[in-house]
């Protein structure tokens, strides 16, 4: 049996990126913070671009602890929303169609959410990766870790448990 | 020794978070403040919607709050701390917030030792302490002056 012809990989990219700026784009308070999303396959890093109104110690001065430990769990929920867009677009069908018209997924919901601050946020950028360590059909767990300068010396930590929201609420 | 003044404190401390530009930039708003414990809100504003679906504020802006309401408390403490930083904060959300009403946040700073804080807090909706929305249990590091230095 003949392998049907893979897709250009132009149109392929387009379309997750589409799905990640929409998915993203959506939230009003992750461009309040000014947080943005870097795609490497379906690998997501998290970036919180250096502004000063994210300063909570100006003496320091250091970012606001609320603001790093809030960067996290955005990027632990874009991470688990992302994982059930990428399914359903990768799968395709009528799922896909619909995301790719511009249709939403419901978000998980913190259901709690524990921050480990190992070192002060420094005042620059700073980027987080998240890991699913529990995928389930009530609730996830997610690990995320925050960092800055040095990738081997993260600056935060934290670890979530999220609600998921049911498949046919879309 | 150092001695404790609350009204000091209280000035202090008032004067601390209303220079902090994320508190700023979040219009947060000083309610209450006494011995070991703080009260603080934030309004309601469409930018710190985190579900677009519901319009409910997203999960930071109440971290935002807590954290700076439990350090609020530990430098309300009379173990007088000259500075104090977040070690460990945990969140329980018990429910949304209503989208329209703001969020308050009242912390107790229950017990410290030489360098450490312990704080609970509770966040609920407006002016409803019985709306919780979440519960919060946090470690902060204590750093005090010099020994002997007021």
């Amino acid at each position: 049996m003949a392998r049907p012809k893979p897709e250009p990989v132009q149109v392929i990219k387009k379309r997750r990126d589409a799905a990640l700026r929409q998915l993203v784009g959506a939230v009003p308070y992750i461009g309040f913070l000014g947080v943005t999303f870097e795609r490497r396959g379906d690998e997501l890093t998290g970036i919180l671009a250096y502004d000063e109104k994210n300063i909570g110690n100006p003496l320091l001065p250091a970012l606001h602890g609320g603001v790093t430990g809030a960067f996290l769990e955005i990027t632990a929920i874009t991470e688990l929303a992302w994982s059930m867009i990428w399914e359903r677009i990768e799968s395709g069908g009528e799922e896909a169609e619909r995301l790719e018209a511009g249709g939403m997924v419901s978000l998980p919901r913190t259901i709690d959410f524990t921050v480990d601050y190992l070192r002060s946020g420094l005042p620059r950028d700073a980027y987080a990766r998240a890991r699913i360590t529990r995928s389930g059909r009530r609730y996830a767990s997610v690990q995320v870790e925050g960092w800055q300068d040095n990738r081997d010396k993260p600056f935060i930590q934290a670890t979530g448990h999220f609600m998921m929201p049911r498949f046919d609420r879309g | 020794m150092s001695t404790f003044d609350l009204e000091k404190r209280i000035e202090l401390a008032r004067g601390f978070i209303g220079a902090l530009p994320h508190a700023q930039a979040l219009g947060m708003e000083f309610v209450s403040m006494a011995l070991a414990e703080a009260v603080l809100r934030v309004p309601y504003h469409p930018q710190l919607v985190g579900d677009p679906e519901t319009g409910v504020m997203h999960g930071g802006v109440i971290t935002t709050l807590l954290d700076t309401c439990c350090g609020t408390a530990v430098m309300l403490h009379p173990t007088n701390a000259l500075v104090t930083a977040t070690m460990d904060l945990r969140i329980d959300y018990m429910r949304a917030a209503s989208p329209g009403l703001a969020v308050s946040a009242r912390a107790e700073c229950y017990h410290t030792t030489r360098n450490v804080g312990f704080v609970r807090a509770t966040a609920f909706e407006a002016e409803d302490e019985s709306a919780v929305v979440a519960t919060a249990s946090g470690a902060f590091i204590i750093d005090r002056a010099t020994e002997g230095a007021a």
